[in-house]
């Protein structure tokens, strides 16, 4: 019943926001919602076994309504959990016109992620893909940015173009299963030749590798981050993207072994590539939303270069940083939001000092900031450590070109802290004052959490054990 | 049977009563019960009981899939008028006629679904085109309107003419009209491939004709001059129930043939049929979609969608297997309830250009949702009955291996139709304006375009909601 839950109590909820048009009554209706579904995915977590929910839904196509919460899932869904009141906490004194709109759509768009990580049917998983674009598609031409409907019709299409060719990819599958189902299992259970399998591969990897994004499909990514309501890119950058590596590993690397290994050597390449490319990119930036969606497009890259080293310390490690990235992501997003709230700006040229102003925004950013760099007692370094552990075992040559990215990191992420609160203050920061409780509360749950992970990571990586066992007996 | 001649009775019932009935507004009550009456005997039909007992000498055949379609086109048909009933009383003074002449066509779908020899096919198609020619040229004193009618009425004849041909050629090659029977071995001593040759010349001009109606390109020309022509409403009928009925007489065609010759689907007649239908697909497509691009009104936009969507309702006609024919009807539905909807919110507004359409969600918001509901399932999106057409039509390609070529090249397109899908909901939802309807629009029609919005989604999520009843 939980994974039934998880879906349904977003969808429903976020239908009822439609009707509410009282804006405090929406927002407070939104953050109760959100604190249920965490709860829900926090019981699901709990629990020891595999959770599964199978119904019948197209007997004609051999389609069930079945979902699974192993291990991954379970991660993934408490990272959609915890974000939702995260993000909702954060923004609940922004004002958002026609605001019942914004929180049902966002609500929505849990409901699509949810079912994303939950599906165990490629039928039912590719409506839930497309379920959770078609919200973030309203979300971000709605309210965001000047140039926001261009940019977001370009991310549409992009991601629409690759869903489309993965259906082309289930299909194809689809035919080849000996009772044509859609089922995880029959997918799984398929003997595919090395042309088909090279073949199919990237009709699904097309598709995965624009949601997540990495080189050279990440074009759309720097424009919509920048361009959409801050916090809509949160949840586009902390639980989306997940969607693309949660996607790799459910889909691809259990179903097509063969290219995998074949193909790994240049994906890893592209991602690597794109590594180095994004983080000197991101220094050069001198906006806070591109020079985020720049580091995160190079974090993205080190998760993809370890899913594809098909190691298992890195495996794990990539479980570990899929949430642990989620959040911190989070945490930089709500400081970049309140900062342009208050100032009305997010260049920083036109900031600084406003540490003097703001002291508990800068303690509490400056630990995200050293979270992004991946520093020692931070949850990133457990992640990032595995990671480069497991990269290393599969090419070294590639794991020191990939370090290169985390002095870079810390070159932009430390340049960002200094320009934005230290120096002296200006005519605009003079203003400033400190941010709001909600914004603090949102940021010391995160901050928490950063270091308790940071120093004991068992949990989740226990929790996503399973998942990581399962995946390379599949491979091997 | 039952829906062929009570559609025809119909007609005359409602000519007579433009005689009888004074008040305008009565019409589409009676044209709605009269509706309604003729879905309730073509169900009764399904379930096996006839109201005629008459025998057509194998003449007309009926069969489930024929059945089903009636459903789904007089379904659609009575949607269309209680949708857009107000709007056909203002195209003229002859309202009633409409009315009959509505009638009429669809006494010209029911053949079309079930007719067994060419003669019936002729027969069909005319009865079907002929109403439809006066519809176009409805609203008589707009040069338009008439330019359309005449357009459509010359093109028309010409396909005609090639069916003719078309038909003349076959009977030649197999002595009979029925569509079951192929060229035998010889019939004056003469060898086969003569026979064959005369056969595969008649189809093709078949196919052409026949690709007219559908509008399939190239040739196509006639129909955005006419949809954009003729007056909204009918532009509305004549492009979702009238297309969707071509279809069915198309692939009944060529099932037929395909069934009768016994060999690989592909190969009947030694001609590649597949091949051919690829080539028109692909041109379909390139033509309809990348046209519907760089149109300025939404009425002129619909007409390119309606080619677009063409393109793929030939999958059918190009893999002819199960899965198909099943795809066939499901498409029809869902392209002509989507189509319905948009037509009945275009005809309402004053402009019909894209920027008329700025800011319909804060005017009108029952009206922008809804469209946008309509919009997506033409775009193929998941959750609506559009997803479902599209995806039985390329699976029943992907079924016949060894052409994911066309299939990758479908899911291209349809990645282009998507742009000039949401260009109306980016100015519905995105773009600031003032986007005026003609006159205030009732609660009953707002309530009517909600529920063909739930359809669509309920098919969307339930297609075997709609398809058990092929099965049942």
């Amino acid at each position: 019943m939980i994974p039934l839950l998880l879906i349904v109590v977003p969808l429903v909820t976020g239908l009822i926001s439609f009707f509410i048009k009282d804006d405090k009554t929406v927002k407070g209706w939104a953050l109760i919602s959100s604190v249920v579904t965490f709860a829900i995915a926090l019981a699901g977590a709990a629990s020891h076994d595999k959770l599964l929910f199978d119904t019948t839904w197209l007997p004609l196509l051999g389609s069930r309504f079945s979902l699974q919460l192993d291990g991954m899932a379970k991660m993934l869904t408490l990272l959609t959990g915890v974000s939702f009141p995260l993000v909702f906490a954060s923004i609940s004194s922004n004002n958002y016109p026609r605001s019942f709109n914004f929180y049902a759509l966002m609500l929505l768009m849990q409901a699509g992620l949810m079912g994303v990580f939950l599906s165990a049917d490629v039928l039912l998983f590719y409506f839930f893909w497309e379920l959770a674009l078609i919200p973030a598609y309203f979300l971000c031409s709605q309210w965001g940015g000047e140039k926001r409907i261009q940019v977001t019709f370009k991310f549409f299409i992009y991601t629409f173009i690759g869903s489309l060719l993965m259906l082309v990819g289930i299909l194809y599958l689809y035919y080849k299963t000996p009772e044509h189902s859609f089922a995880i299992k029959d997918f799984y259970a398929l003997k595919l030749t090395a042309k088909e399998q090279g073949f199919a591969f990237w009709l699904f990897f097309i598709a995965f590798a624009i949601k997540m994004p990495i080189f050279p499909f990440h074009t759309w990514q720097p424009d919509t981050y920048e361009q959409s309501s801050t916090a809509v890119t949160m949840i586009l950058s902390g639980v989306m993207v997940k969607m693309g590596l949660y996607a790799v590993i459910r889909w691809i690397l259990p179903i097509f072994p063969t290219a995998v290994e074949k193909f790994s050597h240049l994906i890893i390449l592209l991602s690597v590539i794109g590594m180095l490319y994004a983080s000197l990119i991101a220094i050069r930036q001198n906006d806070i939303k591109r020079m985020i969606a720049y580091s995160s497009i190079a974090h993205i890259g080190l998760m993809s270069a370890a899913i594809f080293a098909n190691q298992q310390v890195g495996l794990q490690g990539v479980m570990v940083q899929m949430f642990n990235h989620g959040v911190n992501v989070i945490g930089l997003w709500i400081v970049t939001d309140a900062i342009e709230q208050q100032l009305g700006t997010r260049k920083f040229s036109e900031l600084g000092g406003l540490a003097q102003k703001a002291q508990g925004l800068a303690i509490l950013f400056v630990v995200m900031a050293l979270a992004n760099v991946a520093l020692p007692l931070t949850n990133a370094f457990i992640g990032e450590f595995l990671m480069f552990n497991g990269l290393f075992r599969y090419n070294i040559w590639m794991a020191v070109i990939a370090l290169i990215s985390i002095i870079l990191a810390a070159v932009y992420t430390l340049n960002a802290v200094q320009k934005i609160f230290y120096g002296e203050t200006n005519e605009l920061t003079e203003r400033a004052y400190d941010s709001g409780s909600n914004v603090k509360l949102s940021l010391v749950v995160i901050t928490i959490v950063v270091i308790i992970l940071g120093v004991y990571p068992e949990p989740i990586l226990r929790l996503t054990n399973d998942t990581v066992n399962a995946v390379l007996a599949t491979i091997k | 049977m039952n829906a062929i001649i009570t559609s025809a009775v119909c007609g005359v019932i409602m000519m007579f009563s433009s005689v009888f009935v004074e008040n305008k507004k009565t019409y589409r009550h009676i044209a709605a019960v009269l509706l309604l009456l003729l879905l309730a005997v073509n169900v009764a039909d399904t379930y096996g009981i006839r109201l005629f007992h008459i025998d057509t000498k194998g003449m007309l055949l009926f069969d489930r899939f024929g059945y089903f379609f009636n459903s789904i086109a007089i379904a659609s048909t009575l949607i269309y008028v209680v949708l857009t009933g107000r709007d056909i009383e203002k195209v003229g003074t002859y309202t009633a006629e409409y009315f009959v002449l509505i009638f009429f066509v669809l006494c010209g779908v029911t053949i079309l679904s079930s007719y067994n020899t060419l003669l019936m096919l002729f027969l069909g198609i005319e009865i079907l085109s002929i109403p439809l020619y006066i519809l176009t040229g409805a609203d008589k004193r707009n040069l338009k309107s008439n330019e359309a009618a005449l357009k459509y009425f010359l093109m028309g004849s010409f396909s005609t003419g090639i069916m003719l041909m078309g038909i003349t050629l076959i009977y030649g090659a197999t002595g009979t009209f029925d569509i079951y029977v192929t060229p035998k071995e010889t019939i004056t001593g003469q060898p086969a491939i003569v026979y064959s040759l005369l056969e595969s010349a008649g189809l093709i001009l078949m196919m052409i004709s026949i690709g007219f109606k559908v509008s399939a390109a190239p040739f196509h020309f006639w129909t955005p001059d006419v949809y954009d022509g003729s007056p909204g409403v009918f532009t509305s009928f004549m492009a979702t129930i009238v297309k969707a009925a071509g279809f069915i007489a198309f692939i009944k065609l060529f099932d037929a043939r395909a069934d009768a010759s016994g060999v690989e689907a592909n190969a009947f007649t030694g001609v590649d049929w597949k091949m051919l239908f690829a080539i028109l697909i692909v041109s379909t497509l390139l033509i309809g979609n990348i046209t519907a691009v760089f149109q300025q009104s939404v009425k002129r936009m619909m007409a390119y969608s309606s080619i677009a969507q063409a393109g793929f309702m030939l999958f059918a006609l190009f893999s002819l297997n199960d899965v198909a024919k099943e795809g066939l009807l499901l498409y029809a539905a869902a392209y002509s309830l989507a189509s319905i909807g948009i037509f009945a919110i275009m005809v309402k507004m004053k402009d019909h250009t894209f920027e008329g359409y700025n800011g319909l969600s804060k005017t009108q918001p029952v009206l922008a949702a809804t469209n946008t509901i309509f919009l997506l399932s033409l775009a193929g999106i998941p959750l609506t009955a559009g997803f479902f057409a599209k995806y039985y039509m390329l699976a029943s390609v992907m079924k016949t291996s060894g052409y994911l070529w066309l299939v990758i090249v479908g899911v291209v397109f349809a990645a282009v139709s998507v742009y000039y899908y949401f260009r109306v909901i980016q100015a519905m939802y995105f773009k600031d304006g003032e986007a005026t309807i003609t006159e205030e629009v009732s609660k009953g029609f707002k309530v009517g375009i909600i529920v063909l919005a739930g359809l669509i989604i309920l098919f969307g999520i339930l297609p075997q909601s709609l398809l058990q009843w092929f099965y049942f």
